[in-house]
């Protein structure tokens, strides 16, 4: 599973890193870091939960 | 359970059509909704949709094609009423039919509230922003580079006199109250709000009540209560939304400033609701019963409606209650503004993490010891720690302390 990002879409709402601070973090520069690029699998469903509940609809999972 | 009919085909909707598949729910599944498009994405609508190009591709909700969803799609479609007897129970259709359904989920939303009874409401160019269609004739009118008078300094019209300000238009707002959101956020961070609007150029008028609209066929200015007048080429008004349920008056639900639910978004057996019609009572903050307009709330609560209609037995095992901490976001100029909890003006407040000077801060609001909202100013990060900390049911003492040491 690897974690996407459209970064042109993301206006860092931090909503993702609400569900899931081991994989998205916002820094004090206002930018979203991805800390896991390939989360363990047993994520998954968090990061499912990210996907839907990005304003933005910034993020998508590949495999 | 066989058959499942979901009322509302916007994103409470979408995500518990998208949720009952994801669950495994193989029957009969019917998403009813009233605007002929496919459920689309509103934040934009009041932003970028009114900002220049218009771009309908910036609305899709659902990268997925609607197809692997199977759906029996029903849009342009009203629904009139239920039939609630467990034998034959049903969503009515204005035209008179019916869609027999083991479960429903209500999620009809809400609608702009309107100046109806007001001289001159109906003018042409006295408009509310709510569906695409209403955007698509805004952002048509606004290419006529109109004086622009916005009613009402909430959320969608602080955003819409922010966008309009954007494009260099003249922008006038007329806010009733001695503040913006001061009844949410209390007269000092209304006051922010307020200088935020004049620092961009906006003609802010605070206790300024609407009297009526003049002119001949077409609006030409605003009459005030207290006998001034702005003159306006487009006014859009912006002061709240109702929700829908006029459609389910009789049906033996309880209306009550929307859909009366149980902790458990149960409104009745076997009909559930969720989004901006539902108001239940949430055991997070003391059972206050809550109705949220906002983005965050329709998503995470229709996936729990939805987990509602499908997880639980007939003897309502394994019923959960539905224990969110709101979120609410507004772009504005180059602002973000987010909030989480539950506040109002009464409450303790303190501001962290930077001044309101610079419109980078966080306010941090408490009740009785405990800490219960939190409101951000261009600080998602702090915002969202703060948001755990709501729910983790952090003391107000704790969260300051988090603050200074944090800096």
């Amino acid at each position: 599973m690897k974690i996407v990002v459209d970064f042109d879409k993301c206006e860092s709402n931090a909503v993702c890193m609400g569900i899931a601070p081991e994989v998205f973090e916002v820094r004090d520069d206002d930018f979203l870091y991805i800390l896991q690029e390939e989360p363990d699998e047993s994520l998954r469903p968090k990061m499912e939960e990210a996907v839907r509940m990005c304003p933005k609809l910034a993020i998508s999972i590949e495999g | 359970m066989e058959s499942i009919a979901v009322v509302g085909a916007s994103l409470a909707g979408l995500r518990a059509v998208e949720t009952l598949r994801r669950e495994g729910f193989d029957g009969r599944l019917t998403l009813i909704g009233a605007e002929p498009h496919l459920p689309y994405d509103r934040p934009p609508l009041s932003k970028v949709m009114l900002a220049g190009e218009w771009d309908e591709t910036k609305l899709s909700l659902r990268a997925n094609p609607y197809d692997d969803l199977d759906l029996d799609l029903r849009l342009a479609t009203r629904a009139a009423g239920l039939d609630l007897d467990p034998a034959r129970r049903a969503v009515l259709l204005d035209d008179g039919s019916r869609v027999a359904a083991d479960g429903i989920l209500l999620a009809t939303g809400s609608q702009a509230r309107t100046m109806d009874g007001l001289p001159g409401n109906e003018l042409d160019g006295v408009c509310t922003l709510r569906t695409v269609d209403d955007a698509r004739d805004i952002a048509t009118r606004l290419d006529a580079s109109p004086r622009v008078v916005v009613v009402g300094a909430g959320f969608i019209g602080s955003e819409v006199a922010a966008t309009c300000r954007g494009r260099g238009l003249d922008v006038t707002v007329l806010e009733a109250l001695p503040q913006p959101m001061v009844r949410g956020l209390g007269p000092m961070l209304g006051a922010v709000c307020a200088q935020l609007h004049r620092d961009h150029g906006v003609d802010l008028h605070l206790g300024a009540g609407v009297e009526g609209f003049e002119g001949d066929g077409r609006v030409e200015r605003v009459r005030l209560v207290d006998g001034r007048t702005v003159d306006a080429d487009l006014v859009i008004v912006g002061i709240g939304v109702v929700p829908v349920t006029g459609w389910l008056e009789g049906s033996g639900l309880t209306l009550d400033n929307g859909v009366v639910c149980d902790a458990t978004l149960r409104a009745a057996p076997g009909v559930v609701a969720a989004g901006d019609v539902c108001r239940w009572p949430n055991p997070l903050f003391d059972d206050e019963l809550m109705r949220l307009e906002h983005w965050t709330n329709a998503a995470e609560q229709g996936v729990a409606a939805a987990l509602r209609l499908v997880r639980t037995g007939p003897d309502e095992a394994g019923a959960e209650p539905f224990a969110p901490v709101p979120f609410v976001w507004s772009d504005q100029y180059d602002v973000k503004i987010q909030s989480a909890g539950r506040f109002t003006g009464e409450d303790e407040v303190a501001i962290v993490h930077g001044t309101t000077e610079e419109y980078r801060f966080v306010a941090l609001f408490g009740r009785a010891g405990r800490l219960i909202g939190a409101l951000a100013f261009s600080r998602p990060r702090n915002l969202m720690q703060y948001r755990r900390m709501i729910f983790e049911r952090t003391s107000f003492a704790a969260a300051l302390e988090h603050a200074h040491a944090a800096g």
